[in-house]
């Protein structure tokens, strides 16, 4: 019998990766979406939708995929369907968004009336509750880890990482988000966004 | 139909204004959905809330309990339609008015700018959340760990959302 020699795996080299995989048909990224939707138990979507497009299938990069999100956030709208809504769209324009806006929504809203109907007008159960409290504060975690892993694809100067910690902190200090981009954008634009590298 | 017309009308308004996400326009919603058209106690609301969090999917589906509860599926669909369409109608020309300057040296420097402040609204989002939704210790401590574990490992956020669960009902 032979034993099979245990050869460290090489360390996977990033930069050999091909950047972007080529866009997905609209079908498949209805489907891709479909799946998070249902995955997203208890919060973090955007999270997940990060994973799919950026970790999984590569459809985008991160300062890319980065640019999306900030505009998900400022755009009006709930975040994470702004942001299915604009991955779709930059992949395969409106039937893209469309895709992406339905494979969002659709199974969750299917799940959701069923609850509803379900709840009628009775209590939920206190455990119940309980564990619901437990998985949203990991869904918070959840949250907080996708902002801390963008941070090695996304902050190349001590600058960079000036103006993130200075973001954080002013939404922690309860400064809404409208104004706290308004003032740290130009800002940005005038120290980060000088040369091309 | 008056009821389907509120809805309309209500969630319409509120996609367009709904700056920083479904949060920042829950209390209108609650407001409307309570004090003005009574289709619901406040009791009644706050279960809603709690489903539409319990249920996968985005959290502002809140949308279609508070339709369902106003009119039925038709009232669910016509919120929704409301909530959803117009703001995704304003992202999608969005995208394209930035795909179509892919190449513009002003593109790379506003993201350039960008990328450190989604990243800083990203963290930023968690802590409100957690100042916000983390009332004991024991899901300060569920967040921290769960940050902690998805930050350094590929664990599927699911296994550790199903923990997070287990830690909070033996907590509670």
């Amino acid at each position: 019998m032979t034993v099979p020699v245990a050869t460290p795996l090489p360390e996977p080299d990033l930069h050999a990766l091909p950047a972007v995989e080529p866009a997905p048909s609209t079908l498949l990224l209805f489907l891709a979406f479909s799946r998070i939707s249902l995955l997203s138990v208890g919060g973090g979507l955007t999270a997940w939708i990060r994973r799919l497009v950026v970790e999984e299938r590569r459809w985008m990069d991160e300062p890319r995929f980065l640019s999306g999100y900030a505009l998900s956030q400022i755009a009006p709208g709930p975040n994470a369907v702004n942001l299915a809504v604009f991955v779709g769209a930059t992949l395969r324009g409106a039937r893209g968004a469309v895709a992406g806006l339905a494979g969002l929504m659709l199974p969750p809203f299917a799940v959701v009336l069923f609850l509803g109907w379900l709840y009628g007008s009775r209590h939920i159960p206190r455990p119940v509750e309980h564990a619901l409290d437990g998985m949203g504060a990991a869904a918070i975690g959840l949250v907080v880890a996708t902002g801390l892993r963008m941070v090695k694809g996304g902050i190349r100067s001590a600058a960079a990482a000036g103006f993130a910690i200075l973001t954080v902190l002013a939404l922690a200090a309860g400064i809404r988000l409208l104004l706290v981009v308004a003032v740290l954008f130009p800002l940005a634009l005038l120290v980060l966004g000088r040369r091309r590298s | 139909m008056t009821v389907l017309l509120s809805l309309l009308l209500l969630f319409g308004s509120l996609s367009l204004l709904a700056f920083g996400g479904g949060n920042a326009v829950m209390v209108a919603i609650q407001h409307a959905a309570v004090d003005q058209h009574h289709w619901m106690t406040t009791e009644q609301f706050v279960d809603l809330f709690a489903l539409s969090r319990a249920a996968p999917g985005p959290g502002s589906l809140i949308v279609a309990l508070v339709g369902q509860k106003a009119a039925g599926i038709a009232g669910a669909l016509v919120a929704c339609l409301a909530m959803y369409l117009p703001s995704s109608l304003l992202v999608t020309l969005a995208a394209r008015f930035w795909r179509r300057h892919e190449k513009a040296a002003w593109r790379f420097r506003v993201e350039q700018a960008l990328v450190p402040l989604a990243i800083g609204l990203t963290v930023g989002s968690g802590v409100v959340l957690a100042l916000r939704n983390d009332r004991d210790p024991s899901s300060w401590i569920i967040t921290i760990i769960a940050a902690a574990i998805l930050t350094r490992s590929k664990l599927s956020p699911l296994l550790v959302l199903g923990v997070g669960g287990l830690a909070g009902l033996l907590a509670g």
